[in-house]
């Protein structure tokens, strides 16, 4: 088990849930490393038989456990982005009475979000669960620019090599946090790196 | 009363100045000797002669150099203005509700001829004759949000009404106080409005999200917001604030009169026809120190508002570094005597400077 009690914040800060079985048609599941450990958890025979997973182990080994479940459909990929076409695929299948579960990194779990979100799922519809990495994925609010699974604050953007400091403020519709240049005032002036949740 | 346009800069060289009658009708936010938050919603039917109040669209003297400094803004970064798709038709009441406005209520700077769908618009002060088939998007150069904007100070914000919420689906925001449309757009009020400190918890922003969902059509409302921004900088985004955010520290006891400058908000809201959408305009009038101070009861009263005001709030507006020298500035101009309240300058009836 890898949870995380995530502090108090801002009412733009997502708050993710605990996935549970619901009556649906067809379930889709989409993880990333340790989310897979939710999948496990909430897996039963009915719901795997209706039920595509798409996991990014991201270094992780769950291919045998998330196999003996007898999913009607699985499918490891090696990154979010190669895996995007077949979710989008499979969402712009989806018919009335589909589930669907998200599981992982925030930034999993908030890309997924936003792409069901287009294919016109409301988020409130759509169960997700925290696990693993606590790392952001967070958009420089200056050059657009996204840096995933940001651990520390400040960071350097990895796209214009600005310092940014990480705020709460989060937009469902990019799927990251918002960073803002933390020496604008005081140019050079950089705090000392910690860990975002320190 | 015709109005001469300026010609003048708020970047650079920063060339904005207000005349004597632009400071006359300056809306001056503090109606008392302190500030807090409050739900300051009021109707929004007109006003005293010549006061910021009793247009519509308040067209002032910085329109034409505003809407030169919208376009460089837009140049550098078109993604200031947004809508998403479902925001088009509330695009389109917007346009209708300035057009309409606009040449009612100053006719002899803009004109609207209506004939069924079609339409022809003349916008004097920035020379522009158009004609048009209203509800097609073909025959304008930009989208109907985008056009009418591009001709009218301050920022829109156009919210969706859906689920007893509203969604902020479509805007044009190039001078806002330190807020990204590209980021917020599809959020709802509470989500936009999260970093705003205290208010949650105040139960503010609960009240006026019930007061905003029932403004009914024709009876729009307002409100006035404040903030503080060195130099007369229109553009005080996030997107630039590793840009301008060292301007906030070149104030020196000899410039900060001249440099230091108070941004006033003039919120309205309206609710549009067909969309059913509220348009929420976010006009930015900016005043510097020494013209404020040149007011008595202003002086006295800013003073006391900046002296005051909780650390968190001050902290949250940009200038608890420079509270201190604001204070040292500011104390100049108040001699302890009594203030009348409410918002006017009151000039003939409070007495002057008393030091």
């Amino acid at each position: 088990m890898s949870k995380f009690e995530f502090p108090p914040s801002i009412l733009s800060r997502p708050i993710w849930g605990q996935l549970e079985p619901r009556p649906g048609t067809y379930h889709l599941m989409i993880a990333d490393a340790e989310g897979a450990e939710a999948i496990l958890d909430v897996a039963t025979p009915e719901l795997m038989a209706q039920c595509h997973i798409i996991h990014i182990p991201k270094g992780t080994d769950f291919a045998a456990r998330l196999s003996k479940l007898n999913p009607a459909q699985l499918y490891e990929g090696p990154s979010y982005e190669a895996a995007l076409p077949r979710i989008r695929r499979v969402l712009g299948d989806g018919h009335m009475g589909l589930q669907i579960y998200l599981a992982g990194t925030e930034g999993l779990m908030g890309q997924a979000m936003a792409e069901a979100m287009r294919a016109g799922i409301p988020h409130s519809a759509i169960q997700t669960e925290h696990r693993g990495s606590t790392g952001r994925r967070m958009q420089c609010v200056h050059c657009k620019g996204i840096t995933e699974d940001v651990e520390t604050d400040p960071f350097v953007c990895s796209h214009c090599g600005l310092n940014l400091f990480v705020r709460d403020h989060y937009s469902r519709r990019i799927a990251a946090y918002q960073a803002v240049c933390v020496d604008a005032e005081d140019h050079g002036n950089i705090p000392e790196q910690k860990g975002i949740y320190q | 009363m015709t109005i001469q346009f300026n010609d003048e800069s708020f970047r650079d060289d920063y060339s904005f100045h207000n005349s004597e009658r632009a400071l006359k009708r300056f809306p001056f936010p503090f109606h008392e000797d302190s500030y807090m938050y409050s739900v300051n919603m009021e109707q929004h039917r007109g006003g005293p002669a010549d006061s910021v109040y009793e247009m519509r669209f308040d067209v002032d003297e910085h329109y034409v150099s505003e809407m030169k400094d919208r376009a460089i803004v837009l140049d550098q970064d078109p993604l200031r203005c947004q809508s998403l798709p479902h925001m088009t038709l509330a695009g389109w009441d917007l346009l209708e509700l300035i057009m309409v406005s606009k040449s009612e209520d100053y006719p002899d700077l803009f004109e609207l001829h209506r004939d069924g769908d079609h339409w022809r618009w003349i916008n004097r002060p920035l020379g522009i004759d158009d004609s048009f088939t209203f509800l097609d998007e073909t025959t304008l150069p930009y989208g109907p949000m985008e056009y009418i904007t591009r001709q009218a100070q301050g920022d829109f914000a156009v919210l969706d009404q859906r689920d007893d919420m509203l969604w902020m689906d479509a805007g044009m925001v190039t001078t806002q106080a330190d807020w990204s449309l590209d980021f917020d757009i599809g959020m709802n009020f509470f989500e936009w409005h999260a970093p705003v400190p205290k208010a949650h918890e105040m139960g503010i922003f609960v009240r006026a999200l019930k007061f905003l969902l029932n403004i009914q059509q024709g009876a729009p409302a307002r409100r006035l917001n404040w903030t503080m921004t060195v130099n007369p900088l229109l553009d005080t985004s996030p997107e630039n604030y590793h840009k301008w955010g060292i301007q906030k520290t070149t104030l020196t006891p000899e410039n900060i009169g001249r440099k230091q400058h108070l941004r006033v908000e003039l919120q309205t809201f309206y609710r549009l026809p067909r969309s059913n959408a509220l348009v929420f305009p976010i006009r930015c009038y900016l005043c510097a120190f020494e013209d404020l101070t040149a007011v008595p009861k202003w002086g006295r009263r800013l003073h006391r508002v900046v002296r005051d005001l909780p650390v968190e709030l001050a902290t949250y507006k940009g200038f608890i570094d420079n509270r201190p020298l604001m204070l040292d500035y500011l104390s100049q101009f108040d001699d302890g005597l009594p203030t009348s309240s409410g918002i006017w300058p009151d000039r003939e009836s409070e007495p002057p400077l008393q030091k």
